[in-house]
């Protein structure tokens, strides 16, 4: 019997790959954005399984703005980083080093 | 009924449908050619919504079943976002317009991100939360970029998108997690579900992430990395954007999330935030020391505000409410006046950010040394300047919490974070003889660096009213 339990384990697990993903990650910026991807989505695992244990259909709503809300914001993510391209000429996490933090 | 809930939310779809019309109007029109004639038109709508909410609202009103509240407090902050939006709309008007850099969308996004700063601190649910949140930070990563042929502009907004977007995911993260153990999104549910003496757990894991995806937004330590980079990247009239308006809707936010869903576990988040107010403080003042790029000075001057105002939401107090929200309206007053003065800086018509050009500053322009003087006091709290009052409020708030150990942090930070705002002064009194900035003619800079400075000083008799707003606002959020 597969229980809420096994399903926020699977949420937790993607949303720390994603974690992982955005922080040891040294090649490639696409990477960020699909980790980012990742926790959004580990998000709406959560959503949805809370939704579906309570018998209330608020999760589900709240998934379809998280969906909606992804989309715009890998929209604006590759646009930036097709500019970003055309000045640096590449997209390697480590030449994101023009300003030192 | 549906009809009462859209006159509450009116400010805010008229800020809209503004929005969609102005971009429509200028696609078919002049293009960028009328963005400077938009710029002074949304300063202008801004104004007017701004002093339209600050006179007509009354009393607490909730819409949409409690998803938007608009009460004293956010009708505060809403006066404060709008007029400082357009205080920084005006300043930038000219420095962009003479680099070439005045598109037409740059006043239309930040109409947009006011919308969303507007949600925010009105937000009655998670979702209204969300969606405001994501609406500010969307048209943030865009403004911050919009210097596509620059590196450093474009670097800082893929820097802003990446971190910006891990904050949201965090605080969605913890949305979802209180969402399942509260049962609700509403923020009315969840203080039902927080107060009555056993928390679920799974609830305080939701409000630590939610606590920490915040506290990213207002760039406190140890979520503040992308704030020094960010501020030197992006082009100066929209860092000074970024340390107005945004901070006062995520620190509005911070404080309605903390009282209105989880008034009920003060004690539980009480310790979160008096740590990230600590390190805020203490990292701010110290990494500030060592910059020779006024911008990035500016970045961690205002990590290290961040603290202070972080220090009136740790005590969890009415009191503690309003020292938060007195602070934040002088810190953006003294901010307009200090970015109106780096908007100034310029030799050979080309942008200066270096502090050691602004050497024997006072030899050449007097009057305008002067007004950063006070302003830098005033910034570093030193008695009696407006400044020193803001201090003053967050600490007693502090104190009178039984937080005391908290408050003599903050004095030891404030006199650490002296230094680096006198450095700026003795460099402009006392420097050596170096090139000669070029004399600003733009007046419109002069006026808001000149009457910041003077409000700074005419500001000790009564904080022009400020404190009794804060208290009416503050009592309308902690019941």
């Amino acid at each position: 019997m597969i229980g809420l339990e096994h399903y926020l384990g699977v949420a937790a697990t993607l949303f720390v790959i994603g974690i992982f993903g955005l922080f040891l990650n040294r090649k490639n910026i696409i990477i960020l954005l699909m980790s980012i991807e990742l926790i959004l989505l580990s998000v709406n695992i959560n959503l949805v399984a809370f939704s579906s244990f309570l018998g209330d259909l608020v999760g589900q709503v709240f998934t379809l703005f998280v969906l909606t809300v992804a989309a715009a914001e890998a929209a604006i993510g590759l646009a930036i980083l097709v500019s970003f391209f055309r000045n640096r000429g590449s997209i390697a996490v480590e030449d994101v080093n023009v300003m030192k933090g | 009924m549906i009809q009462a809930d859209l006159n509450i939310i009116l400010p805010e779809i008229l800020l809209s449908v503004y929005a969609m019309v102005a971009l429509v109007a200028a696609v078919y029109t002049g293009k960028d050619k009328i963005a400077p004639m938009l710029t002074w038109l949304t300063a202008a709508a801004f104004v007017l919504i701004g002093v339209w909410i600050g006179m007509s609202g009354e009393g607490t009103n909730s819409a949409f079943d409690g998803m938007f509240t608009d009460d004293a407090f956010s009708r505060f902050a809403k006066v404060a976002i709008l007029l400082s939006a357009a205080a920084v709309l005006v300043m930038g008007q000219e420095y962009m317009q003479r680099r070439g850099m005045l598109r037409f969308e740059y006043p239309i996004l930040v109409t947009l991100a006011v919308v969303g700063m507007m949600m925010m601190v009105s937000a009655g649910d998670l979702m209204a939360l969300y969606m405001g949140l994501e609406l500010q930070s969307l048209a943030l990563y865009v403004v911050a970029s919009m210097r596509r042929d620059s590196v450093k502009s474009t670097e800082a907004g893929m820097k802003y998108f990446v971190l910006g977007a891990l904050s949201s995911g965090l605080l969605l993260y913890g949305a979802s997690l209180v969402y399942g153990f509260a049962g609700t999104t509403k923020f009315a549910g969840i203080i039902e579900a927080a107060g009555h003496g056993q928390t679920p757990l799974g609830l305080l894991f939701g409000l630590t992430f939610v606590t920490a995806g915040l506290a990213f937004k207002v760039s406190a330590v140890p979520f503040h990395m992308w704030t020094p980079d960010v501020y030197e990247g992006a082009p100066t009239p929209i860092t000074a954007f970024f340390a107005t308006a945004p901070k006062i809707a995520a620190m509005g936010l911070f404080a309605r999330v903390l009282h209105d869903a989880f008034g009920g576990v003060v004690g539980d988040w009480q310790q979160i935030l008096a740590l990230l107010s600590v390190l805020s403080m203490f990292l701010g003042a110290v990494a500030a020391i060592g910059q020779t790029n006024i911008k990035r000075l500016m970045a961690y001057s205002s990590i290290a505000h961040m603290g202070y105002a972080l220090m009136g939401l740790a005590a969890g107090t009415a009191f503690g409410v309003e020292a938060m929200l007195v602070y934040m309206a002088i810190y953006v007053t003294m901010n307009i006046g200090t970015f109106a003065f780096i908007l100034s800086m310029e030799k050979d018509g080309q942008p200066v950010v270096d502090i050691a050009s602004l050497n024997m500053f006072s030899r050449r322009d007097p009057v305008k040394a002067l007004a950063v003087l006070l302003l830098m006091f005033s910034l570093a709290g030193v008695p009696p300047l407006v400044g020193f009052f803001g201090k003053f409020y967050v600490l007693r708030a502090a104190y009178d919490a039984g937080l005391a150990w908290l408050a003599v942090m903050g004095v030891i930070a404030s006199v650490i974070g002296a230094y680096y705002y006198l450095r700026i002064v003795y460099y402009m009194y006392f420097g050596e003889e170096n090139d000669d900035l070029d004399k600003n003619r733009a007046p419109v800079l002069h006026v808001f660096l000149v009457v910041a400075a003077a409000m700074m000083l005419l500001g000790i008799v009564n904080l022009f009213g400020v404190e009794g707003a804060a208290q009416a606002a503050s009592m309308a959020l902690v019941k």
